[in-house]
């Protein structure tokens, strides 16, 4: 079986996760930050060394300033839903994720005013567009790091150095890249850092969270939910401090410790070590396509500023089509149509048939890329 | 590194500022314990830190420089 559906999630998990998540349940189980017994105090050292970790591997300043929610649509959302009001400007690209962009659009419906930067066909963009759009009411300037659709990593460290010189909140959603390629809140100009646990990460579904840098006053960044926390059990009113304030209920503890491990595994190994592994596989995959006939591949054609995901068609074949025939005849698991991204496809021209994806990770082999070429190849030139 | 003979603990309001503290005073080598609150001080995340009341300053040192709240340290 060849698993290529790593830009939905990852697909074997190392197998520290898989032990990491049945310790905790076997042997701790307790709910972390709700009592005094060690049990719980356990939970929650488990619940700050993924702070921790996750501190380390973003270089954020306070492992307290990192909050944990369900996955990194709900980051999002609560950085829109709780920063931006009527009014307000927001800056985004076309090649965004529908995480970004229907949040965007239910926003605009009060009043908040959206503008779509677009994009080149390979899903680049210009950063001085980003910077010509600078309103005086320019609020926040929200991007993807990579797209889902094509790949591409988008100039981050540009945008953000010009959103800090303008005083603009910058925030990234990096649902792609966290794990997979180098990221760092100061380097990379990032105030708001978004991210999965389950895709590049490692982590079981149902974990993710937001990175809130030091140069954000975080009340002006209303909790889109509010209750317990395990503080301030006294006042019937929400703490105003991190992580509480954004952090409410009990937490996917059972998932963390998963994700913790996760962590561990990449900064072990190593992320340049990760990427420079996957942008092999990544480069022996769009060389093998763009070598078969009536096959376009999209996006950009090398390896440079890209993750391990990679949009393709077969001429006068439908992505469903394609996409079954892999499963079913050559045991490739893979994503196909419009990827909930359907501003990207409309700007790499795939709008609304869509792309087949392939989204590889550490885990496949030059054996994987191989195998899937050679289905390719047969499914385009009509056989089976 | 010795026991000293008395105690003092730190109350804070989350439990993740608690452990965030133990964590950086275990990184310097300093004896520190999550325990219970006693129940003559009051707090409701239900943990506090201690450790050695000759530690006093460094654990206020800590505190201070990394901006972690807390309510309030008192002598056992």
């Amino acid at each position: 079986m060849i698993y290529f559906d790593n830009a939905a999630t990852s697909y074997p998990k190392p197998k520290e996760v898989i032990e990491a998540i049945i310790d905790f349940t076997e042997n701790i189980g307790a709910s972390p930050g709700r009592s005094g017994h060690r049990l719980s105090i356990e939970a929650g050292r488990i619940l700050y060394q993924c702070r921790d970790n996750l501190a380390k591997m973003f270089n954020a300043s306070d492992p307290l300033r990192i909050i944990f929610t369900l996955n990194v649509t709900e980051a999002i959302n609560m950085v829109l839903k709780g920063l931006l009001h009527t009014g307000d400007h927001v800056i985004t690209s076309s090649m965004e994720h529908n995480a970004v962009m229907r949040p965007l659009r239910e926003l605009e419906k009060t009043g908040v005013q959206v503008q779509v930067i677009p994009c080149y066909t390979d899903g680049t963009l210009e950063p001085e567009y980003i910077e010509k759009a600078i309103k005086e009411n320019t609020t926040l300037i929200v991007l993807n790091h990579a797209s889902n659709v094509t790949g591409t990593v988008l100039p981050i460290r540009s945008v953000g150095e010009i959103a800090r010189k303008r005083n603009i909140l910058f925030l990234v959603d990096t649902a792609q890249t966290a794990g997979a390629c180098p990221l760092d809140m100061e380097n990379d100009n990032i105030d708001l850092l978004a991210f999965t646990g389950h895709k590049g990460l490692f982590g079981p579904t149902g974990t993710g969270g937001l990175v809130i840098g030091e140069s954000v006053d975080i009340h002006r960044i209303a909790p889109i939910k509010t209750g317990g926390t395990g503080s301030r059990s006294e006042s019937e009113n929400h703490p105003d401090f991190l992580p509480d304030l954004y952090e409410s209920g009990t937490s996917n503890i059972v998932g963390i410790a998963g994700l913790n491990a996760g962590i561990r595994y990449i900064l072990k190994k190593g992320i340049k070590q990760i990427h420079q592994q996957e942008m092999s596989l990544t480069n022996k995959l769009i060389s093998g396509l763009m070598g078969i006939p009536r096959v376009t591949v999209y996006g950009k054609e090398n390896t440079e500023n890209r993750v391990a995901v990679v949009s393709f068609n077969i001429q006068n074949q439908s992505p469903s089509d394609i996409g079954l025939k892999l499963d079913e005849e050559y045991d490739l698991m893979c994503r196909v149509g419009l990827h909930c991204s359907p501003a990207a496809h409309k700007t790499i021209g795939t709008f609304p048939t869509g792309t087949v994806r392939f989204g590889m990770s550490i885990f496949n082999t030059d054996g994987d890329i191989e195998k899937a070429v050679m289905a390719v190849h047969k499914i385009a030139k009509g056989e089976k | 590194m010795t026991e000293s003979k008395t105690k003092s603990v730190v109350i804070f309001y989350s439990t993740s500022g608690a452990i965030k503290t133990e964590s950086l005073a275990k990184k310097q080598g300093l004896i520190v314990k999550l325990i219970p609150v006693p129940r003559h001080l009051s707090s409701d995340c239900g943990i506090c830190l201690s450790f050695n009341s000759d530690d006093i300053q460094k654990i206020e040192k800590i505190l201070s420089d990394n901006k972690i709240e807390f309510d309030d340290i008192y002598d056992l």
